[in-house]
């Protein structure tokens, strides 16, 4: 079996986050109203926070099994994580940011780096520092960043929340294509009902930890399960 | 009427404020006067050729550079595991490193002498070992050391507390494990901070007086550090006590410019 299988269950806090998809050939965008648990629900597909129960797995390789005691290191899962603000290494110039995920001998890695930044059309940046970047700029370093790393995965957790609505547009359909040129697993985390048009994928709604409703945009504004959902899907 | 009282009252209580705050500042700024302007040049100058005054400077220059050296080596890590550490033992290991920065010097001296003493606890097993710490320059490094690190751990504590979480979680999901963050992403970024905590370190080092007198003594060549000839050369000559005075300022303030010029860029 391809692609990302989730079925956990975790403790945040008081809350209990409890999520089930499996990503493929189209993503996963995860809806819901702030504090629903969107960013913990990454956090435990990746890694950061550990599951009660359930299981990971990753093109078929369980990469976390509460029942079998099986719980593989972050770095070791091969999952690319964005956050919502970058998180580029400030005290590396692009390039570097770039390179730091790549295991290869120094020129390579450097060469590779290259090549992803020209993937993202953002190569001219190598020799710049993070905070010197615009928002825009930030989000396309840090997807060559997480791609340069050959991820079987990604988690973008509001990866156009960041951005100035005037780049916005652009920097969504720019996203929704190299998404599907890539075709690896992807989840989205996002508020934004546009994206998930872009995106055309499955959307799950997240409220206070549960998937409350999940299917295509039009199934869902077909029938709309709770109050919030029919206000993310009404006209 | 009310107005004008209140304003009486007001200037009233900012002529008060600034009585006490000028006569503090004064109180801080007179001494390093006297100490700067008190003497003709030349005869401060005359006064650093006395034959205890190399020996010393040299002592407190590897001294404080061996314990410096010791402080960062040990005291990063440190700093990292508590401010990673969550829950009552990591805050009790905080307050215990923490606690040497607010003991008197008098007390740290007491601890060193009962805990590495040749009658202190590890004594006996120190001296079969032919180790006997007391009164070598080993015994200064140790009192430098434990009074000053306080200083770096606390800095790096804090310095490392700062750095974003996301910047540590992004660098695992690509691959470097944790030792590799702390070395690559930790460091680096909470460097400034380090930087500042290791200046502070060396300062509090670099004057240690207290600990070092009863612990390590006050051997010239052997133990005698910058502060504790100056103590020695008060008794015979004021002016060679006046100049080594003035060498330890204008390392403090060097340092001082330094570490401001560090946290601008």
């Amino acid at each position: 079996m391809t692609g990302l299988e989730v079925d956990l269950e975790g403790a945040i806090g008081a809350m209990r986050v409890q999520v089930a998809f499996r990503a493929a050939e189209r993503p996963i965008v995860l809806m819901g109203p702030n504090g629903a648990g969107k960013t913990s629900a990454l956090l435990l597909v990746a890694g950061g926070l550990r599951p009660a129960r359930g299981r990971v797995t990753l093109d078929g390789t369980a990469l976390f099994d509460a029942g079998a005691g099986l719980d593989v290191p972050v770095e070791r899962r091969a999952i690319g994580f964005l956050p919502q603000r970058y998180a580029l290494f400030p005290h590396l110039d692009v390039l570097r940011n770039v390179a730091y995920g790549i295991a290869a001998p120094a020129g390579e890695r450097l060469r590779r780096a290259r090549e992803a930044l020209a993937e993202l059309e953002v190569d001219a940046l190598a020799a710049r520092r993070p905070r010197e970047l615009s928002g825009g700029e930030m989000q396309r370093v840090a997807l060559a960043r997480a791609l340069a790393a050959r991820p079987r995965a990604l988690l973008l957790d509001e990866p156009l929340a960041a951005l100035d609505a005037s780049v916005r547009r652009e920097t969504r359909r720019f996203l929704a294509q190299r998404l599907r040129a890539w075709s690896l697993p992807t989840v989205v985390v996002t508020h934004d009902r546009a994206d998930a048009e872009a995106l055309d994928g499955e959307v799950l709604v997240l409220e206070a930890g549960a998937v409350v409703q999940r299917g295509t945009l039009q199934a869902l504004a077909g029938a709309p399960a709770t109050p919030f959902v029919s206000e993310l899907v009404g006209p | 009427m009310e107005g004008r009282g209140a304003a009486r009252g007001d200037l009233a209580i900012r002529g008060a404020l600034g009585l006490v705050a000028g006569l503090l500042f004064a109180l801080l700024a007179f001494p390093l006067a006297a100490l700067l302007l008190g003497a003709p040049p030349g005869e401060l100058v005359r006064a650093l050729r006395d034959p205890a005054v190399l020996p010393a400077a040299g002592l407190s220059l590897a001294s404080t550079s061996v314990s410096l050296a010791l402080i960062v080596a040990g005291g990063t890590p440190l700093a990292w595991a508590i401010a990673r550490g969550a829950g009552r033992r990591w805050r009790a290991v905080e307050t215990l490193v923490e606690l040497p920065a607010v003991l008197p010097p008098a007390v740290a001296g007491v601890a060193l002498l009962l805990a590495f003493g040749r009658r202190g606890v590890l004594g006996p097993a120190l001296a079969r070992l032919g180790l006997g710490l007391p009164f070598t320059s080993a015994a200064v490094v140790m009192a430098q050391s434990f009074v000053a690190a306080p200083f770096y751990v606390q800095a790096a504590v804090a310095a490392f507390r700062r750095v974003d979480p996301d910047l540590l979680f992004v660098a695992r999901t690509l691959g470097a494990g944790r030792a590799r963050v702390f070395l690559t992403v930790a460091v680096p970024v909470a460097r400034p901070g380090l930087t500042g905590g290791a200046a502070l370190a060396w300062a509090r080092a670099l004057g240690e007086f207290g600990a070092t007198l009863m612990f390590a003594g006050n051997m010239p060549g052997r133990t005698q550090t910058l502060p504790l000839a100056i103590y020695t050369a008060l008794e015979s000559d004021l002016r060679t006590a006046q100049s080594l005075s003035i060498l330890l300022v204008a390392a403090a303030f060097a340092l001082l410019v330094a570490v401001r010029a560090g946290r601008r860029s």
